[in-house]
């Protein structure tokens, strides 16, 4: 398939390489949930996974962070490698005491000097003392980026790192994430909680459907025919919006404009709520500043 | 009044109610309360079989809670079974199986309610020896793998990603929680351990702001409700075991009423 040879699965020696999965696939009661998947991420580099729910997303993310071991395929990582893990789900039980200072050393031990600038930079340096369980959800998101932020990975595996945060909030979070894989160097990998929403910043995008269906820069996966048949499909033609998730913000094409912490893809549709006010917009896919098209690399 | 035998039964209960209260958190934390019940009525089947074998009791309890943990981390990993029914099934048969035992042992003298309920007044210097020695061996332990275990509380997928082995801190835990009940047996009994484990933990939580603050505080709580109970035992002529239990029940409720002030901030 042309696209696969323009973004060709990774081979070689691992050298720089942070994790490379290799061919990996995982069994869950004779069902598989993820299959020949290929995955290379590098320092400085960041790698969106996007699919639709059950896709193999969150498993990848898992086997990467070697919490689960692949049936079949390889999961290598950089030896000495050090990964922060922002989960997709964390419910800290009500009878855990757990302030947002005490939560950033859940699995090392960090001093006020690195702790501090971390909650000030993801902005939530005055719910230092807060009960972790009385954030709101943005809120929560952000210390757990703290957390992971504060152990200075050189891998970051970011779940949906942006559910349950408002548009502004998400426009910050993608800039944040940028920012410290700018001032870091590390890695991340990223999953998308929005089929049709990519971070701009993402250098590679894998599309996962039980099993790499597509990968490439934010641009290609867009135009990717694989892409426009599974998930792009009738609506193509009729509505390109970006579509967000649950808070019905209203998104004003001039704010789209300014996120340059995402992009849309020029076919999305929502698949979930009516918005009636997504109709009737002019859709040209507002990533005219993101590093995707300057990158120049279309679909092959 | 503090005769040799108080003093001992003192030492006895202080001893285990500090060992209990921060292994009580992660039960409470973690929702193990049925969990603790039921490797605490395993270790009635325990002494039976200590019996049986003629080895000491507490070596009996401990390898049956030990092997009942085993079992239950077995098979929560593969999620055989639901988990609930499976501790139920385990829990009373394991009583019941233990019960039988005990009652079929004609040839020596079993005193079943110290068994279930404990008797603290009855406890020998190598007694309160052994629960303090197995009751630093508990503390060094959690002390040891507090960081991994409290992670892998929060998050187990999280824990694993950042190199906490929780695998490992999951079965110390366990292993923690036998030796506690085996050493805890003689002084509430195997009905009333978990009452010891999770009362004062409860207590504490509402004046704790971090995990460490609610570890010393039920520590401090499960002392203070053993001193209350022996007291109290001794005044009123009650069974010291739940004595113990009833002054952590009040303690609780007292909490309750304390206006919320935040230790550990």
């Amino acid at each position: 398939m042309d696209h696969v040879a323009a973004f060709p699965a990774p081979v070689g020696p691992l050298g720089e390489t942070l994790v490379r999965l290799s061919g990996v696939g995982v069994q869950r009661s004779g069902r598989w949930l993820t299959r020949n998947v290929d995955l290379d991420v590098r320092p400085g580099e960041i790698v969106t996974l996007i699919g639709p729910n059950g896709s193999g997303k969150t498993t990848t993310a898992k086997i990467a962070a070697g919490v689960m071991r692949a049936d079949e395929g390889r999961a290598e990582t950089r030896p000495g490698l050090r990964i922060g893990y922002v989960p997709q789900k964390i419910v800290i039980d009500w009878t855990l005491p757990m302030t947002v200072r005490r939560m950033m050393t859940l699995t090392a031990r960090h001093g006020p000097a690195e702790i501090d600038p971390a909650l000030e930079a993801v902005g939530i340096a005055h719910l230092a003392e807060a009960e972790a369980q009385s954030l709101s959800g943005g809120e929560f998101q952000r210390a757990l980026l703290a957390r992971a932020m504060v152990r200075r990975p050189d891998l970051l595996i970011l779940d949906e790192p942006v559910q349950g945060v408002d548009f502004s909030g998400e426009v910050t979070l993608y800039a944040l994430i940028k920012r410290i894989r700018d001032e870091t160097g590390c890695g991340i990998l990223l999953i998308s909680h929005d089929l049709h929403v990519v971070m701009a910043e993402t250098d590679t995008v894998v599309c996962l459907n039980g099993h790499v269906c597509c990968r490439g820069t934010p641009q290609s996966v867009a135009e990717n025919p694989e892409y426009l048949r599974l998930f792009g499909g009738r609506s193509a033609s009729a509505l390109a919006v970006y579509s967000h998730d649950h808070d019905h913000t209203h998104l004003p094409d001039g704010h789209i404009r300014n996120a340059d912490g995402s992009i849309t893809d020029g076919h999305a549709r929502h698949h979930e709520h009516e918005h009636a006010h997504d109709h009737g917009h002019d859709h040209s896919p507002p990533h005219g500043q993101s590093r995707a098209s300057q990158s120049g690399q279309g679909h092959a | 009044m503090l005769d040799d035998f108080f003093l001992r039964a003192l030492l006895a209960g202080i001893g285990v109610a500090v060992t209990a209260g921060p292994l009580g958190c992660f039960v409470v934390w973690r929702r193990m309360a049925y969990f603790g019940d039921t490797m605490a009525h395993a270790g009635l089947l325990g002494v039976a079989l200590a019996l049986v074998f003629q080895v000491a009791p507490v070596i009996g309890v401990f390898a049956v809670t030990a092997a009942i943990a085993a079992v239950l981390l077995l098979l929560d990993r593969r999620r055989a079974l639901s988990t609930d029914a499976l501790l139920g099934l385990l829990a009373h048969g394991t009583l019941a199986v233990g019960l039988v035992l005990v009652a079929l042992m004609t040839n020596v003298r079993i005193d079943l309610t110290a068994l279930l309920f404990g008797d603290v007044l009855a406890v020998g210097v190598s007694d309160v020896v052994l629960i303090w020695a197995g009751g630093a061996v508990v503390l060094a332990g959690l002390a040891w793998f507090w960081r991994p275990l409290l992670a892998d509380t929060v998050h187990p997928d999280l824990a694993a990603a950042e190199g906490m082995r929780p695998d490992r801190a999951r079965a110390v835990l366990m292993l923690l929680m036998a030796l506690v009940i085996a050493v805890a047996m003689k002084v509430v009994g195997v009905l009333l351990i978990t009452a010891l484990l999770i009362i004062p933990a409860a207590a504490a939580r509402r004046l704790s702001a971090t995990p460490e603050a609610m570890a010393v505080l039920a520590s401090l709580t499960g002392a203070l409700s053993v001193v209350l109970g022996l007291v109290a035992s001794l005044q009123w002529d009650t069974p010291s075991g739940p004595s113990i239990v009833v002054a952590a029940v009040v303690l609780f409720g007292l909490g309750l009423v304390l206006p919320a002030f935040r230790i550990g901030r």
